[in-house]
């Protein structure tokens, strides 16, 4: 496998609503700090790709605007994924695998702020048993911890103390949404919002961009000091049914875990973009997370959730600590779908 | 640097209307258990599943590839939903012949649907968004005016269209799969069909289709093993640009002729009319085969219509183009573009049928997509490149 780094990473604030921008709008600065910070143009972009929504964006063909904040002249190579953009980065790594790139641009957004995102979420689910019945994301999330609780494996003060960290961090991240120093009584002291999740065991409903440059070998080295190596990037989709998944664990994130090399070394960092307590301490599990490792620095999805771009910025927090010499080996988590349908694993090193 | 890749296994549904006997599920099983027999592979032979529709709007359902991925086979396995305009088709072929070609996976199945019957295409293509024109206009309102300026830039005859559309309906009789079998199909009656969007009439537009294609993919190494014709990829290229910026030229984008070169680049052709011998070109509506002959080097500036005029791109022509029967013929849109690609390793597999064209080793997969702006290509052939 050819060697292939992270070497630029640039994200908009997370906010609850974008009034006066578009998500083009959003996405222009995001990608002009993004070539200034590798003195790159777009003309060095052997290939280009992109995640986002059209259900977010409530029109057909939502991301072909997009192009327009690249500034897609002369013609790209370009490509896009209806997924976050962790998995448009897992595409441009693939490209550069086989040859056909050696410097790509990756990007996601989204704006959900202009529908009601837990009952925009409920079009996932089947559409000829499940939809109907609109189940919003909280509801469903909720069904997951209460499994997860009434199993014992957790408790409902175990979630609090995810939030607590997670707001806790965020308050040194100019980017997050939801930060501040908050107790563990004071949360369970909270009425439910969905029972048993309360609102701080939920990530905040984010408008927001972000966006990644990989390049290959001698050309990482040449645009960034410390590259962050990709060593490892897996992702794996669960069926969606959730009578026929084990909720109380994350077995896509597992086998992700397992065949990315997780565990063969120790992770100093790791950045987990699960959109509930309960599941970051599922996620936090599948991938065999111990007490020598700072889990989310950067407040993770919990303190700033811009959908769509939410796992492609936890590649790129990743990043930035290996950057900066702050971090040896790190671990990036992205999701999808609905209770941890789908998992994508990066482990990034700085040597 | 790219492990070399074969199509060894293809399958499609029948198209139709509407395909009322299934789901969405079922649809897309169809076709993959009809591609897995073909390649003569089970469920647990594929690593992993790569899904190419058009936008989710068409069914209503916010990434439909989350509840669709057990139903061929991808539970617990890695999992791309690809989504690039209507050549997403092409582009899912060319995102599952990367993830071989990488040397990532070694065996992977990509499907790619559109199930419009359950919902409507031109409505969700003319949603109004706020600060932003609507149109209202659907596809054909889109590329109406476009196909006028190809008219009068060419001086192509006005009765061109016409004749690719009975052409092509002509070789959809040929295909037990095509969506449209117009056993009368006619000059006089495409002419005297209604006017939908001047100069686009009814039958030279295409049809809105359920349906979906699926292809097995696999490494030299498995794929040069096998006894039966495999599909050789022999060249991918993806090329994109704006909507609209002043001085963009719609009626022959930069996009395609840059795609075209480089894709024959990579294939080491450079003289596509004599070194393919057949192309399946994405034709939404009539006279785009005469433009995507100009706009894949095919011929020169404002000559693709002397192309169908001659009966070049007729199943008997020097220089058959599709031979399935097109777009025109079957249109399930996410589907659309990998059934191009599908026809155009069939043809060089020799497993076409009744719309093979004899002999052929080199043959061109074309889809297009957005306003004219995103392509995706692909070159395969019966020998190894």
């Amino acid at each position: 496998m050819r060697e292939v780094a992270v070497v630029g990473f640039t994200q908009s604030p997370s906010v609850r609503r974008e009034p006066d921008r578009n998500e083009v709008e959003v996405l222009i600065p995001v990608i002009h700090a993004l070539r200034e910070q590798t003195g790159l143009s777009s003309a060095d972009f052997d290939f280009i790709c992109s995640g986002s929504s059209d259900y977010l964006a409530g029109q057909s063909f939502a991301f072909v605007s997009g192009l327009d904040a690249v500034g897609a002249w002369p013609p790209v190579c370009e490509s896009h994924v209806e997924m976050d953009g962790a998995w448009a980065l897992y595409e441009a790594w693939v490209k550069i695998q086989m040859g056909y790139a050696d410097v790509a641009l990756v990007y996601g957004f989204g704006k959900p702020s202009m529908g009601d995102l837990p009952l925009t979420m409920a079009l996932q689910l089947d559409p000829y048993s499940v939809m109907p019945l609109w189940p919003d994301a909280i509801s469903i999330a909720g069904l997951q911890a209460r499994h997860c609780l009434e199993s014992g494996s957790m408790s409902e003060r175990d979630m609090a103390e995810r939030a607590v960290r997670d707001r806790a961090h965020a308050k040194d991240n100019v980017n997050a949404q939801v930060k501040g120093d908050f107790t563990v009584d004071g949360i369970l002291a909270d009425p439910y919002l969905a029972n048993p999740l309360r609102k701080h065991d939920c990530a905040p409903i984010s408008d927001g961009a972000s966006a990644v440059i990989l390049a290959a070998g001698d050309r990482a080295s040449e645009l960034c000091d410390r590259p962050a190596w990709i060593r490892g990037i897996e992702h794996v989709c669960e069926p969606m049914d959730l009578g026929v998944r084990d909720l109380g664990r994350s077995r896509s994130t597992e086998i992700a875990a397992e065949k990315a090399g997780v565990r063969s070394d120790k992770v100093d960092v790791a950045e987990l973009s699960a959109p509930f307590t309960h599941q970051e301490i599922l996620v936090e599990r599948a991938l065999g997370l111990g007490d020598s490792t700072t889990i989310n620095p950067s407040g993770g999805a919990l303190a700033g959730n811009p959908i769509m771009a939410v796992g492609l910025s936890r590649i790129g927090e990743c990043a930035t600590r290996i950057w900066s010499g702050g971090a040896d080996r790190t671990v990036a988590h992205a999701t999808s779908g609905p209770c941890l349908q789908q998992n994508l694993v990066c482990v990034l090193e700085g040597s | 640097m790219a492990e070399l890749t074969a199509v060894v296994g293809i399958g499609q549904t029948k198209y139709d209307a509407k395909r009322l006997d299934l789901s969405m599920p079922g649809l897309l099983r169809e076709a993959a258990e009809r591609a897995l027999a073909d390649a003569g592979c089970g469920w647990e032979d594929i690593d992993a599943v790569i899904i190419g529709k058009a936008p989710d709007l068409f069914e209503g359902v916010m990434m439909p590839e989350l509840f669709l991925n057990d139903a061929i086979g991808g539970a617990y396995k890695p999992m791309l939903r690809v989504h690039t305009a209507g050549s997403v088709g092409g582009s899912t072929g060319i995102v599952a012949a990367s993830m071989v070609q990488s040397g990532v996976h070694d065996r992977v199945l990509c499907v790619a649907y559109e199930k419009q019957s359950e919902s409507n295409a031109t409505w969700a293509l003319s949603i109004a968004v706020p600060f932003s024109l609507a149109t209202v206009a659907g596809a054909g309102g889109f590329f109406a005016p476009l196909v006028r300026g190809y008219m009068r830039r060419s001086g192509a005859p006005e009765d061109t269209g016409i004749r690719v559309a009975v052409k092509d309906r002509q070789n959809a009789l040929k295909n037990p799969l095509a969506h449209l079998h117009l056993e009368d199909i006619s000059f006089d009656m495409v002419a005297s069909s209604p006017m939908l969007w001047d100069p686009i009439r009814y039958l030279e537009t295409c049809p809105s289709s359920d349906g979906a294609c699926a292809m097995v993919m696999e490494k030299e190494s498995l794929a040069s093993q096998r006894s039966g014709k495999v599909a050789w990829v022999h060249a991918t290229e993806m090329k994109s640009e704006p909507t609209m910026f002043s001085g963009r030229d719609q009626v022959m984008p930069q996009a395609s002729l840059d795609n075209a070169a480089s894709l024959y680049k990579k294939a080491g052709i450079t003289k596509p009319r004599e070194e393919l011998d057949c192309a399946e070109i994405y034709v939404p509506f009539s006279w785009f085969e005469p433009m995507w002959m100009e706009g894949m080097l095919i011929t020169e500036p404002n000559e693709g219509w002397k192309m169908t005029y001659e009966g070049a791109t007729a199943l008997d022509g020097d220089f058959p183009v599709n031979m399935s029967g097109g777009v025109l013929s079957s249109n399930p849109i996410g589907a659309s573009g990998l059934i191009r690609f599908a026809e155009a390793a069939l043809q060089v597999r020799g497993m076409a049928e009744a719309h093979q064209v004899d002999g052929a080793k080199r043959a061109l997969g074309h889809a297009y997509g957005g306003g004219s702006q995103y392509f995706s290509t692909w070159i395969v052939g019966s020998e190894k490149p």
